[in-house]
């Protein structure tokens, strides 16, 4: 039996993903729309999702809509924003109780696909704009939120990253969008992005819970209906191209813990032959607590409590992280240059490649554990434009070659050393 | 071995208390690929005036050393237990918290291997100088991380000002100046004291059949030599029902301020039932007042006196407890006052109505259902209610019990103006 089985379906405007489980004590539904990144709309993107949760036709205010959930058996209901590679994702997200374990009797999935189209198609409109109210009020939430990234340092650091290494390219816009463009925003041309979001963008719904698909079909065919679309490719024309020389940029502030990112180019990316080679590098590199950077930053060196390195599946992106005291930063460079060349150098173990083969598809495994871990897992097909199943996954770990990695760590550049120093320990 | 069946939530418990004195629970979960451990010590950051193991006198440690403690069990003769996990397919970690240290691993095949190592690593100490010395950096880093977060230091700061003596007060990981003095007989005293299996509890929660588990355990444990220990005697000071500061602001490097409400718990020697029923009608109680979809909710939105991390929380163990309400804002000064004043007006029974409490109560259930889909969720939780004499798998029946007398009795007994603290973050 396969380990996830997913069943797609044509729907008007959107496809229906149905991956039917008794695992949960809840059933999961996720409206995901994707659109190419782009400057003129990311801010009007962060904002939308915000309002249309803040109050609808038949819910005017979030008291109402937050007490229909709560009545709901304390159904859950949150929005969120993605970005995978260059595209920019809205995410809509409600887990219910399955009446099973209940005293109810009355279909709560049935009331959830109601309440999805109630904030997606049915939002508060006067006069061809939103509520101003509720405009008002999400426009000074958006604004604490990017403030906010600020704050985090951890955030901040890799928010400036993305900055100095991708100028020219949309990839370095931040998901909440920028603080400048909120003023320009209202509830008017606010509502026209609305419309043409759910007209233009790629609309991907799924639904995740011991559900029957047949019945799962007929409330998404009541309740959610749109116009059939070509969804837009992102231009990848406007990628930036690497530095002749790493670029080193530092900043300063008044915190107690340096925070050094390394923005590095992979040049290979989920719709690629070599992208589990590519998820097996990172994992020996800096995936894992047996992985060289933990091993030789925190554990040899004991310069650090966090050194890691993360891999963006479809930008060709990796990005090394750690926090260090800013007096330590030339040697942290130094070991972090070292396990990259070692890589590169094929000084890779049978044992740290049986390890990472091992922890990788024990990671696998446990993501599909978790509704979302699998939705995340199945959208990766959508925005990667290639099927591959869990169980190909899974697979292919198993066959990469220790020289199918050296293979890949070839094609790993250092591109854009960020330090945000510290003032201590100088 | 023993079998506790909760029918509404088709859940089946196994339970087996080791002739050691070791707690072990199992928990199957149906279709899941993974099975997640925790062995959990009842050992935490407040734990820190105590007798030791053969000793006569009270000693006082070195603020940080649970955690202390706790990073360096991962290390041994033949170097980092990291490694073992990861070549069977396992991840590791382990946390410390107030009254708890738990070490922990989830994985998806190999599960007696990973349970062996488990139990292993956690009952064979190895401390030296040298390692003890190299850790100090580590953990000197992640202490800095903590500084520079304004979450943390919003809700440490807020702590700092409700008590006066209990060691609630100090942070967890302690301070680079305190763990400076920890050295390996430090940890030596304090794992002897504190290690022993009838002082822990294992649950492990998964794709597990129950009877194997619980037959590997017993024959593990067996192997290994336990003498007879008395229960740990632990020495706190008297400590005020009054906060000790009514409000402080710290200045950090952010952009977005912070403030903090709190409410220092009284009846702190609550355990079992009475504290399970006092967490339930104080979280109803917060969520009424406070919750996303209260009026007061929505008047303070609209007021642009809060934004989506406004949240609350209570939380009380034996000796501490406190109820915490805030979140970022642009006017710290008036968000704590009008959080005060809710709550004083809620304890006059204003704001609490039948309708909030059954909307309230309803939430609540359909959250713990939520939550028992995850086994981190259960093994965590299951593992602190029972430290405290509580039932995980009883929050259905309590949130139902709950009426609106309780609500409004507890309000007016909890609340008093002299309880009361806040704490603000604001940009330097």
């Amino acid at each position: 039996m396969a380990l996830v089985n997913e069943t797609i379906i044509d729907k008007n405007g959107y496809k229906l993903h149905i991956v039917p489980t008794d695992k949960y004590k809840t059933i999961t539904l996720m409206w995901k729309m994707k659109a190419p990144l782009k400057e003129e709309t990311i801010t009007k993107r962060a904002l939308l999702p915000y309002v249309l949760q803040g109050g609808s036709e038949k819910y005017p205010t979030s008291t109402d809509l937050r007490s229909y959930l709560d009545d709901l058996y304390g159904a859950s209901f949150y929005v969120d924003l993605g970005k995978k590679g260059n595209y920019h994702v809205i995410n809509f997200t409600m887990e219910v109780a399955n009446e099973k374990f209940l005293k109810e009797s009355e279909s709560l999935l049935e009331r959830a696909f109601s309440f999805m189209h109630e904030v997606l198609q049915k939002p508060l409109v006067e006069n061809g704009s939103f509520n101003q109210d509720i405009v008002d009020d999400e426009k000074r939430s958006l604004k604490q939120r990017i403030e906010s990234v600020y704050d985090d340092k951890m955030r901040y650091a890799n928010a400036r990253l993305l900055e100095e290494m991708y100028k020219d390219d949309p990839y370095s816009l931040h998901v909440n969008g920028r603080l400048d463009d909120i003023d320009q925003l209202n509830a008017s041309n606010l509502y026209q992005y609305y419309e043409q979001a759910f007209a233009e963008d790629e609309l991907d719904l799924y639904v995740v819970g011991d559900v029957q698909a047949d019945q799962v079909e007929t409330m998404a065919d009541s309740f959610l209906q749109f116009t059939a679309r070509t969804p837009q490719l992102a231009d990848a024309s406007s990628s930036s191209s690497q530095p002749a020389e790493v670029k080193e940029v530092k900043e300063k502030q008044d915190i107690k813990q340096g925070k050094l990112h390394i923005g590095c180019r992979t040049y290979v990316a989920y719709k690629d032959e070599d992208y589990f080679a590519m998820q097996l590098f990172n994992g020996i590199f800096g995936g894992f607590s047996h992985s060289k950077l933990f091993t030789n930053v925190r554990e040899k060196a004991s310069l650090a409590y966090y050194a890691a390195s993360r891999l963006e599946s479809h930008k060709g992106f990796l990005m090394i992280l750690s926090g260090i005291d800013s007096k330590n930063y030339e040697q942290a460079v130094a070991i972090i240059r070292e396990q990259l060349s070692d890589m590169k150098d094929g000084k890779i173990s049978d044992n740290e490649l049986e390890q990472t083969k091992a922890v990788l598809r024990n990671q696998l495994l446990e993501t599909v554990d978790t509704a979302r871990g699998i939705i995340e897992m199945l959208y990766q097909n959508v925005v990667g434009g290639r099927e591959i199943t869990i169980d190909q996954w899974l697979e292919a770990v198993e066959r990469t070659t220790k020289e199918e990695v050296v293979s890949a760590a070839g094609k790993v550049e250092m591109d854009t050393i960020y330090f945000l120093s510290g003032t201590e320990g100088e | 071995m023993e079998k506790i069946a909760f029918d509404q939530l088709q859940e089946e418990l196994f339970y087996e208390k080791m002739d050691n004195g070791l707690e072990v629970y199992v928990l199957q979960k149906k279709g899941f690929n993974k099975t997640y451990a925790t062995f959990t010590t009842k050992y935490g950051s407040i734990d820190n005036r105590f007798i030791p193991l053969g000793k006569d006198d009270y000693v006082r440690v070195p603020d940080g050393i649970a955690h202390f403690l706790e990073h360096k069990m991962f290390e041994k003769e033949d170097g980092d237990v990291f490694q073992h996990f990861s070549k069977q397919g396992a991840s590791a970690n382990a946390f410390t918290s107030f009254t708890r240290t738990a070490y922990l691993f989830s994985s998806t095949s190999r599960v007696h291997e990973n349970l062996e190592t488990l139990l292993n690593f956690v009952q064979e100490p190895y401390f030296t100088e040298q390692t003890v010395e190299k850790e100090k950096g580590i953990i000197g880093q992640e202490i800095r991380m903590y500084d520079d977060n304004p979450d943390w230091q919003a809700y440490f700061g807020l702590i700092q000002n409700m008590y006066h003596h209990h060691p609630v007060k100090i942070d967890i990981a302690g301070t680079v100046e305190s763990i400076a003095d920890i050295t390996k007989d430090h940890l030596y005293e304090c794992y002897r004291t504190f290690y022993h299996p009838s002082n822990m509890l294992l649950f492990v929660v998964g794709s597990v059949d129950p009877k194997e588990t619980i037959e590997f355990v017993r024959a593990n444990q067996g192997k290994k030599d336990y003498k007879e220990q008395p229960e740990v005697k632990r020495a706190f000071e008297e400590e005020p029902e009054q906060v000790k500061e009514p409000k402080q602001v710290r200045q950090m490097n952010v952009q977005t301020a912070k403030c903090e409400v709190g409410l220092k718990a009284v009846d702190t020697n609550l355990q079992g039932k009475e504290l399970q029923k006092r967490e339930a009608v104080m979280n109803v109680l917060l969520d009424a007042l406070f919750g996303k979809s209260s009026p007061l909710y929505y008047q303070l939105y609209r007021e642009g006196l809060i934004d989506e991390t406004f949240y609350y929380d209570f939380t009380q163990e034996k000796g501490f407890g406190f109820a915490m309400v805030g979140g970022n804002t642009a006017k710290p000064e008036e968000l704590a006052e009008r959080v005060k004043q809710i709550l004083m007006e809620a304890s006059a029974g204003k704001h609490l109505t039948e309708e909030a409490l059954q909307r309230s109560v309803k939430k609540k259930i359909g959250s713990f259902l939520r939550s028992i889909n995850s086994p981190e969720y259960i093994a965590n939780q299951f593992t602190r209610y029972a430290f405290n004499g509580m039932n995980l798998f009883d929050v259905v029946p309590v949130y139902e019990s709950v009426t609106l007398t309780d609500v409004m009795d507890t309000a007016k007994h909890m609340i008093s103006e002299d309880r009361l603290s806040t704490f603000q973050i604001l940009p330097k």
